[in-house]
């Protein structure tokens, strides 16, 4: 009796479960790829009509007005997420998965924090709009400090961090994280975008000085141009660490004069770009000559709010830049027509790196159909899109660094308006700052946390 | 020689600002006793002085900016340019040293109003109460200009006839490329000259000595019938108008931004005390002693033998003259030795 009633479960169940299998295995991925929506993560919005960004930015202190414009890009980018206004990027983004209804149908909101571009600070905004605000992802900051230390903060607890204004190698490469993305350039692709400039204006035969401020992005940097100009067949007289809010760095100045060298390069960004600029440039160093050749003074990284505060002293000095609102493409001219619309002035490189970085990483969830982190950065790792203002982008997967066009520019020696301050002198093509992840090392550590 | 040169005009051109700065803050400590943490506040309101001047200056007439299509942009057109076009131009251009006319006024009414109304209640609490008083109103008053203002810090640039370098190298029979900015040597002449105005004041007037004898005993030229608190008060009018006055002429030197005031406090309080608290030549000799020390300790062949050595070489000053001096080089016996 009992044999008889095995063999014939058996039977059906092998039949059921074959038919089961069978079924499974035809069916398509999409209704397989909603199984990630009934995993639990932190801060899962479940039911909820809406969803929150938490937007970590520089309220106060010495970055406090690019923050004010990071802030202002946005809430111009949930403006557009959520359908209203005119869009913006969201008319030019290629692919685009966005309905301008939300993200997967929830309503954006946002909270803010105020990084005060100190590490500790920032952790603790950020930790706060995770924990007691419930946001689903982190964005925003002016510092490289302060963008290694919050994407670490997010990577323990799950939370997809995209930076903003952060340009040390070190934030994609020896501490990059699997839930940290960056779509800024780096200190590297500055190097390799000026490289061929400067040999075409400075020739192969100079002696550079560079007063780096004395943090990771500044020894980045004052690292990777040292490497650019060396290959140039330039040589390093000295390279001279100032601390971060020196204020007066005549002390640095000074031996320059006699030092030899026939180029000054200030790795120094902010505040402490205006000061020493603004100094090097009383101390006549634009004007002199040495054996014959004219001084040079490079900035390698510029922005416009930055050369609003250097006055007259950015004309005619060389740099690289993200992005700069003359840019004529689709992406661009909707963007600045948007936020100018909104606020009465262009945005800066810093808001416009913050916009994108808000839309990409809604499409991203719009595209993987959830919020789970894992499934969203896996839509983010090696993603291209284009039509957001730099040419056709690649967000690696391998280190999570953003691959675009760089700009090369000059401050105007003749601006058509106040915001007329950099003039574009070359877009070097993404494959030229294009690098194996490889040479900065690091690990971006598990998907699931 | 030249790199030498150099660096000793340097060391007294920061100097100069450090014992500007560091002699307001001495003559309040020594006059009314108060450790006044506000005073780097009072030297960013001298900035902003300039920077007030300037946009006066430069009050405009809105117009559309055509060159800016996409949008409704606008540029700013100076009256004074509109009415009196080349010589309009040139009274923007002075606008830092015409900044003086401002700052004295603005920055006596600053300092009288901040003693009378508000320091002098604190004249009998103890230091940390007063520390912590004037620190709250550093972040007040750094706060408001940060919400005029902004916090970027603002070009205010020097005329253009002197924004340049002049040749000391061709005049002191030196390599004839060296050079020097226009504008730090007036400023360093103009802090000699501020300095010498002030011992000047102290010294050959009545009032002046009046201050001195209240510094050394105040109860005593009180029982001879003087009013010692409002002396005492316009002292305090005084020191601000010196700290002010040095903040507006530092502007082409540093835009001003709001937190300026801040980076310099810890600073002048190191001057005061490597100086001796209350010790008014202390404090000038101190300033230029540790501008020296500073640009001397920047440079290249120092560094290579101590490195790091530039951005601790006052804090290592300061460490050892309060340990084996705790007066300061200066300081009256009995002040801060207890």
């Amino acid at each position: 009796m009992s044999d008889k009633k095995v063999s014939e479960l058996s039977r059906r169940g092998f039949i059921k479960v074959g038919a089961g299998a069978l079924a499974a295995a035809s069916m398509p991925m999409f209704f397989i790829k909603d199984a990630w929506v009934a995993k639990d993560f932190r801060n899962n919005p479940k039911g909820a009509a809406s969803v929150k960004f938490g937007f970590n930015v520089p309220q106060t202190g010495a970055y406090a007005d690019e923050g004010a414009d990071e802030l202002r890009a946005y809430k111009l980018a949930v403006k557009h997420i959520n359908g209203d206004g005119d869009g913006g990027m969201m008319n030019t983004m290629k692919p685009l998965s966005l309905k301008g209804n939300g993200i997967l149908g929830k309503k954006l909101e946002y909270v803010t924090g105020d990084t005060q571009t100190k590490s500790d600070a920032a952790r603790g905004s950020a930790k706060r709009m995770i924990e007691k605000d419930g946001v689903l992802m982190v964005t925003g900051g002016s510092s490289s400090g302060v963008a290694i230390a919050v994407q670490g903060l997010c990577q323990e607890m799950g939370i997809i961090f995209m930076a903003g204004l952060t340009h040390s190698n070190d934030t994609t490469g020896k501490d990059k994280r699997r839930y940290g993305f960056r779509h800024f350039f780096n200190a590297y692709m500055s190097g390799a975008a000026l490289g061929p400039v400067l040999k075409k204006e400075m020739g192969t035969n100079r002696k550079a000085y560079h007063l780096t401020a004395d943090y990771t992005w500044g020894w980045t940097q004052e690292e990777s141009i040292k490497n650019t100009t060396e290959a140039l067949g330039w040589t390093t007289v000295e390279t001279v660490r100032t601390p971060v809010g020196a204020g007066d760095f005549s002390q640095y100045i000074t031996p320059v004069l006699n030092s030899g060298a026939d180029v000054l390069i200030l790795n120094h960004y902010g505040k402490d770009m205006i000061n020493s600029l603004t100094q090097a440039i009383q101390f006549g160093l634009k004007d002199k000559m040495v054996d014959g050749i004219q001084f040079e003074i490079v900035v390698p990284l510029f922005s416009r709010l930055m050369a609003q505060g250097a006055g007259d002293a950015i004309k005619g000095i060389l740099g690289t830049t993200n992005w700069n609102w003359s840019l004529q493409d689709e992406g661009s001219k909707a963007f600045v027509k948007s936020f100018g619309q909104e606020y009465g002035f262009p945005p800066s490189m810093a808001a416009h790196t913050c916009y994108v970085q808000a839309l990409l990483y809604a499409d991203a969830c719009e595209r993987a159909g959830s919020f789970y982190p894992p499934e969203v950065i896996k839509q983010l790792e090696d993603y291209d899109f284009d039509g957001m203002g730099n040419g056709p982008t690649l967000y690696r997967g391998a280190d999570h660094q953003c691959f675009k066009d760089v700009l090369v520019v000059r401050g105007n020696a003749n601006p058509s308006s106040q915001f007329d301050l950099l003039k574009v002198e070359q877009v070097v093509p993404s494959a030229q700052v294009t690098y194996d992840p490889k040479i900065f090392g690091g690990e971006l550590g598990p998907y699931e946390v | 020689m030249d790199a030498i040169f150099i660096q000793i005009l340097n060391g007294l051109d920061k100097g100069g600002a450090y014992a500007l700065i560091a002699l307001g803050l001495t003559l309040v400590f020594g006059t009314l006793g108060v450790v006044n943490f506000a005073h780097g506040a009072l030297f960013m309101l001298g900035a902003f002085c300039a920077v007030t001047t300037q946009k006066l200056l430069t009050i405009s007439k809105h117009v559309q900016d055509t060159s800016i299509t996409f949008f409704d942009a606008y540029k700013d057109q100076p009256y004074l340019e509109i009415w009196w076009g080349d010589f309009g131009r040139t009274i923007i251009d002075w606008s830092v040293p015409l900044s003086i006319l401002l700052t004295i006024p603005a920055m006596l009414l600053i300092g009288l109003s901040m003693e009378r109304g508000l320091i002098r209640h604190f004249y009998k609490r103890s230091h940390a109460e007063q520390i912590l008083m004037t620190f709250g109103l550093a972040i007040v008053l750094q706060e408001i200009i940060r919400s005029i203002f902004g916090a970027n810090p603002i070009p205010t640039p020097a005329p253009d006839i002197i924004a340049g370098s002049a040749p000391i190298g061709a005049l002191f029979g030196l390599d004839e490329a060296l050079v020097y900015p226009w504008w730090r040597l007036i400023y360093l002449l103009f802090s000699i000259i501020t300095v010498s105005g002030v011992f000047a004041f102290l010294q050959l007037t009545t009032f002046g000595m009046v201050v001195r004898a209240g510094m050394h005993d105040r109860e005593t030229v009180g029982l001879l019938g003087i009013n010692v608190e409002r002396r005492f008060t316009v002292v305090f009018g005084l020191a601000a108008v010196v700290t002010g006055l040095a903040g507006a002429m530092y502007a082409p030197i540093l835009s001003p931004d709001y937190h300026m005031g801040m980076d310099f406090l810890v600073l002048s309080f190191i001057v005061v005390v490597v100086g001796g608290m209350g010790s008014l030549r202390g404090a000038v000799a101190a300033g230029f002693l540790l501008g020296l020390l500073q640009s001397f300790a920047s440079m290249n062949e120092v560094k290579t033998i101590i490195p790091g050595i530039d951005q601790i070489i006052i804090y290592l000053v300061a460490v050892v003259i309060i340990l084996v001096r705790p007066r300061g080089l200066m300081g009256r016996k009995g002040v801060m030795e207890d």
